[in-house]
């Protein structure tokens, strides 16, 4: 095959930090690249560059043989190089075809690109309607919007972003069926994720980068996702583990969990029933939006329910305020590490402060102790390795996978009888995320019941007992993890299964 | 006694539409300025430095086009030091334009000091042989002067642009995202500042028709508040172009009504017909602005293409 794209020695540091260090690989026609890395590996920096939003310090590019060096994406699109974001750059108020517009060179008139879109999304299946408004339209079609704005432009080498990390196992086989079959009609794709399972179905070779660095090339096909993720972090890894404990009396009950949703793009919650037992770990799936961020202010008392609706320990606590349910036990750890779990711009010892002022003691008549709030914030620092000079610096300071070790950490040393966690290793390095599961898990050894709120699967799949899916605000029938399949839980996330109960 | 017969209906149109203009013309440049996701709150020191600069150069020069062209010029150079300093600097848009107000009261009242109580060239009114001499449309529609037909070309060609241009559809698309659209690879700063200049240049114009046109002379302050009238407008219209020249039209009509009924003795306090065309306006505003869904979803935020 022949090669498509060709970097050389290429470098980019920022001031105290080099993301790439001397990045060289061949992207082949038709090949499906992977670049795997862990956050902070320069991933997300060399893409830029490929795509004209970053300039190299030093290095060469050449693309088709022509020497390739883009100062802009304009320049970019116009060379062939199309990309799909991680983050959708997308705008909700307008339409499909406007949005499609915006990102093309050259766009036709209206009529004519509505035509086109309509005939590309037929021809790889994608079905879209042009003028269909973004804010209504579920992540999966949104996805499909920025496929489609890229297929339109016949791109050489299309990059993507993480691009299944918001979809169902089934909107996942959709997508690597297009891209199988774009890379079959020669185009190339640099495809970048750390789901090594996906990389091993989908790639055909992967580069992998370490701290800016090019550590390895491999056929993924050919390695085990362990091999590959050793690769990336550089040292062995170990599985979160824990003694088979058998789950004690029920500690979390809810009970016909209804409510309205407080966001106009939300979903309501619907007769959802659910047991949690002591020493158990219960795994909530679904695709985001379908009522996980309500399932949680119900549960934290942000949006506070009917009081017979949630019950700890036998107490009702429906209508409690957060701290009220702190109290009798029920800790929650909010999906938002910045601005929702914690603020941002208040130091570590202060954020410890603010959930663990009931359950720790940290304030007295109204004043707080602040020696005792750093000796906590202190304790989660050392306990869960959060790497930080100290706890006097702010929580925004922190790198995603500390701050999450520290919010984690934050709930945990306060020995929760319930303990509900939204996302918790979600954007998080594969050692911190290691870590954050293996304390969930012991928390549960200790007696706690631990609710897990998350997209990723395999997470669920290897820490919770149970699995539940919500699904357009319901939730199904809890089952036991070890004997569920991949196609089943597909089929409970695109909500098979309520229909076959109805049925 | 009162005697509303003395109100004439076709000089009360007439009179409204010449009220209404220098808001209609400030507003729909701030609509294009939000549009882009900025929130230029200095329109009041925008006007009152177009109405200063309109003035000073039409009586020098002699020549009210003149004028017009040196307010717009102007008012475009003072709203690019908002830009500037909000779009390069980073610093906060309402301090900055509140700023921005103040210090244009100020500079204006300074240059102004000469020109109390001169009088400004007249300006030309754009007479349709035999058209002004329609009963009722000919007085009330068809007697302005150039800028009145101007602000409405201007709206049109604004609610055109918006709606059906690409260029319209890139601005609006850096102020409903702006990281999508540097993304893509829109230079963000680039489009909003030329909103910028651009709202600054209808606020000057808005100011000279003030200073030249409707009052004729200068007097320290004269915008009295329209900068604002102006700000509020656009949020009350939902950022739609003809919702604003409803609203300017309501509050010009309702000023220039008031002002009437006071003239004709009507038995009300003078407070209340004062505060009356900002009751109405916002009123009429509120009940239609039910969807607020269509401010740009940027509107006000930094912009920092961070890596």
């Amino acid at each position: 095959m022949t090669t498509l794209l060709s970097l050389k020695g290429l470098t980019k540091a920022y001031p105290g930090v080099v993301a790439n260090n001397n990045v060289s690989f061949d992207i082949d026609e038709g090949q499906i690249h992977a670049l795997l890395g862990e956050n902070g590996a320069g991933k997300s920096t060399l893409v830029k560059m490929i795509y004209g939003l970053v300039r190299p310090d030093s290095g060469q590019m050449t693309l088709a043989g022509q020497p390739y060096q883009p100062h802009e994406p304009r320049e970019a699109r116009a060379a062939g190089v199309a990309m799909v974001f991680q983050h959708f750059s997308l705008f909700d108020a307008l339409t499909v075809a406007e949005n499609i517009t915006l990102g093309m060179e050259n766009a036709p008139p209206r009529r004519e690109l509505s035509q086109r879109i309509r005939d590309v999304s037929t021809a790889y299946e994608l079905p879209l309607d042009p003028d269909a408004i973004i804010g209504d339209l579920s992540v999966g079609e949104r996805q499909r919007v920025e496929i489609i704005r890229c297929l339109l432009q016949e791109p050489k080498l299309l990059i993507m972003d993480e691009p299944t990390s918001v979809l169902t196992p089934q909107e996942v086989e959709v997508l690597f069926k297009t891209l199988n079959r774009l890379a079959g009609e020669g185009t190339a794709i640099l495809y970048i994720s750390h789901k090594l399972e996906e990389i091993r179905t989908l790639c055909h070779h992967a580069t992998i980068l370490r701290q800016g660095e090019v550590v390895g090339e491999t056929d993924p096909t050919r390695s085990t996702a362990r091999e590959l993720a050793e690769m990336m972090v550089g040292e062995a890894l170990s599985s979160p583990t824990r003694k088979n404990t058998r789950p004690g009396k029920v500690a979390l009950e809810i009970r016909g969990l209804s409510a309205r949703s407080g966001n106009p793009f939300g979903t309501d919650l619907d007769e959802i029933d659910l047991d949690v037992r002591e020493g158990e770990v219960m795994g909530i799936g679904g695709v985001a939006g379908n009522g996980q961020d309500e399932f949680m202010l119900a549960l934290s008392g942000e949006a506070p329910v009917a009081r017979a609706m949630v019950r700890v320990d036998g107490v009702d606590v429906g209508d409690l305020t957060p701290n009220e349910r702190r109290e009798i036990g029920l800790l929650t750890a909010p999906e938002e590490r910045l601005g929702h779990a914690a603020a941002p711009n208040m130091t570590l010892f202060e954020n410890a402060l603010m959930t663990g002022n009931v359950r720790r003691n940290l304030s007295r008549h109204g004043f707080i102790r602040w020696k005792a709030a750093m000796a906590f914030a202190d304790e989660i620092v050392h306990a869960f390795d959060v790497r930080t000079p100290s706890v006097r610096n702010t929580a925004k300071s922190l790198s995603g996978g500390n701050l999450q070790k520290f919010v984690i950490g934050r709930e945990v040393l306060q020995t929760p009888r319930v303990l509900v966690v939204n996302q918790p290793t979600w954007g998080v390095d594969a050692a911190a995320a290691a870590a954050i599961r293996q304390a969930l898990m012991d928390l549960a050894e200790a007696g706690a019941a631990v609710v897990i709120i998350s997209q990723d699967l395999d997470e669920l799949l290897e820490v919770s007992d149970r699995l539940a899916i919500l699904h357009a605000g319901r939730l199904s029938q809890p089952r036991a993890t070890d004997e569920l399949t991949m196609e089943e839980i597909g089929l409970m996330m695109g909500g098979m299964e309520a229909q076959h109960v109805s049925a | 006694m009162m005697d509303l017969s003395a109100i004439s209906p076709a000089a009360l149109v007439a009179a409204l539409i010449a009220a209404s203009t220098p808001i209609l013309l400030a507003a729909i440049g701030e609509l294009v300025v939000e549009k882009s996701g900025v929130l230029n709150l200095g329109v009041e020191g925008m006007m009152i430095t177009g109405a200063i600069f309109g003035f000073a150069a039409s009586v020098e020069t002699g020549s009210p086009w003149l004028g017009l062209v040196a307010a717009m010029i102007g008012s475009a150079i003072l709203a690019l030091i908002f830009g500037v300093l909000t779009q390069y600097f980073l610093t906060n848009q309402v301090a900055t334009g509140l700023a921005l107000t103040l210090f244009g009261l100020g500079f204006s009242a300074l240059i102004g000091q000469g020109y109390t109580g001169i009088k400004p060239p007249p300006f030309p009114r754009l007479d349709i042989a035999g058209l002004s001499g329609i009963p009722f449309f000919g007085r009330a529609l068809l007697s302005h002067d150039y800028i009145v037909y101007l602000s409405i070309l201007l709206v049109a060609a604004v609610w055109y642009f918006l709606k059906y241009t690409r260029p319209g559809l890139v601005l609006r698309a850096v102020g409903e995202n702006h990281d999508a659209a540097h993304a893509i690879g829109y230079n963000v700063t680039r489009i909003r500042l030329m909103a910028v200049a651009f709202g600054g240049a209808c606020a000057g114009l808005g100011g000279a028709y003030l200073a030249l046109v409707q009052v004729p002379q200068w007097t320290e302050g004269m915008t009295a508040g329209a900068g604002w009238i102006a700000l509020a407008l656009v949020v009350f219209a939902s950022w739609k172009p003809w919702r604003v020249v409803l609203g300017a039209y309501i509050f010009g009509g309702v000023s220039i009504l008031q002002l009437n009924l006071q003239a004709v003795g009507v038995n009300i306090p003078v407070a209340y017909l004062s505060m009356a065309p900002y009751i109405v306006t916002i009123i009429v505003l509120v009940i239609m602005s039910g969807d607020r869904t269509s401010a740009p979803a940027s509107l006000g935020r930094v912009f920092h293409a961070s890596s």
